[in-house]
């Protein structure tokens, strides 16, 4: 067992919140990338996180990793616009289902829990020092 | 054989362990069908103490069919003292990490690791102290 491992966990931890947020900032980039069928049409990204398990003892000690990243099946926004360069042949375009309300709070909650993962690095980095400073 | 620390030495152990686990808990605070842990820290520290003292412990030993076999008894893992966390609040994604209490928790056992660091410090500085004759 490293002394260590604390570290790599809360690195771990950082990294799939980043993650997120990446697919949070793609989703409000791309929340006007009107199409004119459903098929381009862009669909909000979410991260599946999961537990990295440790394979010689079976504990749940190894952090956390990006399962898959799904798009959300919610259907998408229709308009009717025939005026619009990008509208199809019955005059509709179609909208990205994202939803910008829900992307701050995920937002946010991401950013909580970064900041968290930070705060549990740096208590264990002075103590891991006090430790290093034994005697000393 | 007996540490010149003591009890602290296992107490190190544990709480490093502790945090391990508290961090892991918070590093899965959003993940779906996650269940938060902790480790019995209390029966950890009093099983070690009893060791230390010679108390014969609850161990599973191996039955001695001859006077000359040696005694020997299995020793307890980490997962004898490892729980699950009762939530308070379940969350419907099945995850049951709570995070104020996972970082009061956290608090807690790094308070303690700078407590027992503190008294192992203190112990080798004796030490040097003694030997060197100040």
């Amino acid at each position: 067992m490293s002394m260590f491992h604390v570290l790599d966990i809360s690195a771990t931890g950082m990294h799939v919140q980043t993650v997120r947020l990446n697919t949070i900032a793609s989703n409000m980039a791309n929340v006007d990338s009107i199409s004119s069928n459903a098929k381009d049409t862009y669909r909000a990204k979410e991260p599946v996180f999961q537990t990295i398990m440790d394979e010689e003892t079976g504990r749940p000690t190894g952090g956390v990793k990006i399962k898959e990243i799904v798009e959300n099946q919610a259907p998408l926004k229709m308009e009717y616009n025939p005026n619009h360069p990008m509208a199809n042949k019955d005059g509709y375009i179609f909208r990205p289902n994202v939803n910008v309300v829900e992307e701050m709070a995920n937002m946010l909650d991401a950013s909580r829990t970064y900041e968290t993962n930070i705060q549990v690095m740096n208590t264990s980095k002075q103590l891991l020092l006090r430790t290093l400073q034994l005697g000393k | 054989m007996q540490s010149i620390f003591g009890i602290h030495e296992q107490a190190l152990k544990v709480r490093t362990m502790r945090a391990e686990l508290l961090a892991n808990n918070l590093a899965n605070a959003d993940t779906p069908n996650f269940k938060a842990r902790d480790l019995d820290w209390r029966a950890m520290l009093s099983q070690s103490k009893d060791e230390l003292q010679m108390v014969p412990s609850g161990k599973p030993d191996l039955v001695r069919t001859n006077p000359r076999h040696i005694a020997a008894s299995a020793d307890f893992t980490t997962s004898d003292f490892l729980k699950y966390r009762m939530p308070t609040q379940p969350a419907l994604d099945g995850n049951t990490v709570e995070t104020h209490i996972e970082k009061a928790q956290f608090m807690e056992n790094a308070m303690q690791q700078q407590a027992t660091l503190d008294f192992i410090d203190g112990k080798i500085k004796g030490i040097r102290g003694a030997l060197i004759g100040k």
